[in-house]
């Protein structure tokens, strides 16, 4: 995506999907939204500011504090005709949903045998670094990838935000969108004004190179980018990689990739134990281990619960410092 | 004037009594089929484990015959006789109980997760309480799609532990949602009488949120039904929501291999609800006694209903099982 495609038009994260859901609230009348303090308030991040003044409060609605009453709800009404959206305020919230979400929409379409579907989007936020501490801070999309039946898109430019909402509201499948909130008014990129859509399943090359690969999702997009030119200043040349969907997941652009390179590396901003870049570097060892030069290495958030103080949450995320080291020591500099 | 009235009385009750027959043969119907399910888990040529609703027929005949055919369902674990009394064919059923390709579900739900798109059945659910959310839902779909259809939520006293219950009935009232909270009270969570798990008043619980409430014998289906109309009838006009409390009792275990109960109920409280309350008797014995009907009208039902479910039986046990590239399919739509 070039600034020559959008005619210099650029928007932030949080605008890029506010003017996807508003083009598909126009689109298609089945769609509409609900959470907790959506309409007037725009949610705690402002991110649909406006829409109730063009939607209404029936089709931006306000719920009470019940996540897993409305997320429930949104199931029901996906699977009698409408096309909800939920905004669920804080991934962290995520454990309260849980059953809604994993036993029940994803798996109503197959317990069915195929006759029932869950055309419902889940937005949820991720990303530490707020100083919001341990219960407003995870990344939790390994859970949601963990279970067959969900699609879990994972955004870090407003271009991809936009093209992939748009994607996740016309597929007939439940979606988790989990964008990361410190990005909202931070990241700022082109976004075109015509029509487009990104299809999900389709990975992005964000930064070619050809010394080693990092493959980064979301906010860690740019820790990697960063992380590139350092390497760069001292002859290293990093690939870097966005899956921007963990399912459906573009293997075959991460094998490519590394069969290319010899050298990998995962940077994810979810907990490292189990996590996403355990999964990435498995896919990674199976599709490319005769082209590999070392192991396949991997980076994710401390294993810890996400403490409160400055001075600690900021060891617990990965950083372009860090990722610069393992990566030089990876190409054995 | 007195004459007319008596023809009135004369028509309204050949209404009444082609009514009440068919509710006959389709509690009737439920019976034959559990019997068979026990049998056939019995004979170990059923998968798994099924949840029987023998003695609690009357409060799913007399809700679903309150409906149409595109007015929703959401069922429970406890579920077949929700099934059967919206309409679903006992051969289907079987199939599907047995892992058969040519049940509702492709043999991929089972026992506990049988839905059926065309009576309006959105499936069984085998989280306790989790589909209270789900019929929600669908009553909000019928809401702002104005179709007139209406919802109706089966679940058990048990539920009434689980707090989606609550959050789905807050929004269903604070909405005015055409859906119906039907709790079946069979006395028992599992195995574990209501009055140690359920502080309080059952009936408070929805009056707490000003729906309106109502409490019947459930083993009098005719209760039960004219209840249903009044209650499918306000939710039709736009009323809202209601619950209605249906006293009623499991005859048999929690599921099919609960044999040996005495250690959490006595066999003497069994025997009482046979002999004393048995929806099936209890509308015999009405229509007998107001002269409606004989007992060679019921011996004929019993008699083309049981063989329409022993032919079942063997449908199902002949049917192949699914291929196995039925296993991936429907995970996405």
């Amino acid at each position: 995506m070039s600034m020559s495609e959008s005619n210099g038009r650029e928007l932030t994260f949080g605008d890029a999907i506010r003017e996807a859901l508003a083009e598909e609230l126009r689109r298609d009348p089945r769609v509409f939204m609900l959470g907790e303090d959506i309409a007037e308030a725009g949610t705690t991040f402002k991110v649909l500011n406006g829409l109730v003044e063009e939607f209404g409060k029936e089709r931006i609605l306000d719920t009470p504090i019940s996540e897993p009453g409305f997320t429930g709800l949104a199931v029901g009404a996906a699977m009698t005709g409408m096309r909800p959206i939920v905004d669920i305020m804080f991934g962290d919230f995520s454990g309260l949903i849980m059953d809604q979400v994993a036993n029940q929409a994803a798996k109503i379409h197959y317990m069915s045998g195929g006759k029932l579907n869950v055309p419902m989007v889940l937005r949820t936020t991720m990303g530490a670094g707020r100083r919001s501490a341990a219960q407003h801070s995870q990344s939790l999309h390994a859970w949601y990838s963990h279970i067959p039946g969900l699609k879990v898109v994972v955004p870090s430019t407003p271009y991809d935000a936009k093209g992939l909402m748009k994607s996740a509201i016309r597929d007939d499948n439940p979606v988790v969108i989990l964008e990361d909130k410190m990005m909202y008014k931070t990241v700022k990129g082109p976004v075109p004004e015509e029509e487009y859509t990104v299809p999900l399943g389709v990975a992005d090359i964000k930064r070619e190179g050809s010394d080693i690969t990092l493959v980064a999702t979301s906010s860690m997009v740019y820790v990697a980018l960063e992380a590139a030119k350092l390497l760069e200043e001292i002859g290293i040349s990093a690939e870097v990689i966005d899956p921007r969907t963990l399912v459906p997941l573009d293997k075959q652009t991460l094998i490519n990739s590394v069969k290319k390179t010899s050298r990998a590396m995962i940077i994810d901003e979810g907990y490292e134990q189990y996590g996403v870049t355990a999964e990435l570097a498995s896919v990674i060892a199976d599709g490319a281990f005769y082209y590999l030069d070392a192991p396949v290495k991997r980076m994710g958030a401390m294993n810890v619960p996400i403490p409160f103080s400055p001075a600690l949450e900021d060891l617990t995320i990965p950083n372009a410092k860090g990722v610069f080291e393992m990566a030089k020591s990876l190409c054995g500099k | 004037m007195s004459q007319m009235q008596t023809q009135e009385d004369l028509a309204r009750s050949d209404i009444d009594r082609e009514q009440w027959l068919h509710m006959y043969e389709q509690m009737f119907k439920i019976r034959a089929f559990e019997e068979q399910v026990n049998e056939l888990y019995q004979a170990a040529k059923m998968p798994g484990l099924a949840h029987l609703y023998i003695g609690e027929e009357a409060i799913a005949v007399g809700v679903c015959e309150a409906l149409k055919r595109e007015d929703y369902i959401t069922s429970t674990h406890r579920g077949h006789g929700h099934c059967l009394a919206k309409g679903a064919s006992v051969d289907k059923m079987f199939c599907e109980l047995l892992g058969k390709e040519a049940g509702y579900c492709h043999g991929k739900g089972g026992s506990m997760h049988i839905a059926d798109q065309d009576t309006g059945n959105l499936g069984a659910n085998a989280i306790v309480g989790g589909s209270s959310a789900i019929a929600t839902g669908a009553a909000f779909s019928s809401k702002r799609l104005g179709n007139g259809r209406v919802a109706v939520c089966f679940f058990g006293e048990g539920a009434l532990g689980q707090g989606l219950l609550y959050e789905s009935m807050n929004m269903a009232q604070l909405w005015k949602l055409p859906v119906i909270y039907v709790c079946e009270n069979n006395l028992y969570n599992e195995y574990t009488h209501h009055s140690e798990s359920t502080a309080g008043s059952m009936r408070a619980r929805a009056e707490a949120f000003g729906i309106f409430t109502l409490e019947v014998d459930g083993q009098n289906v005719r209760e039960v039904h004219e209840a249903s109309r009044r209650l499918v009838e306000r939710a039709r006009a736009g009323e809202g929501p209601a619950f209605i409390l249906c006293n009623t009792y499991r005859y048999l275990g929690h599921h099919v291999g609960d044999i040996a109960r005495e250690y959490y109920r006595p066999k003497e409280e069994e025997l009482m609800w046979r002999n004393d309350h048995d929806p099936l008797k209890m509308l015999s014995s009405w229509l007998t006694e107001n002269k409606l009907a004989d007992a060679s009208i019921f011996e004929q039902i019993e008699s083309s209903v049981q063989s329409e479910v022993l032919a079942a039986v063997e449908i199902a046990l002949n049917a192949p099982f699914p291929a196995p590239e039925e296993v991936s399919k429907h995970v996405y739509v």
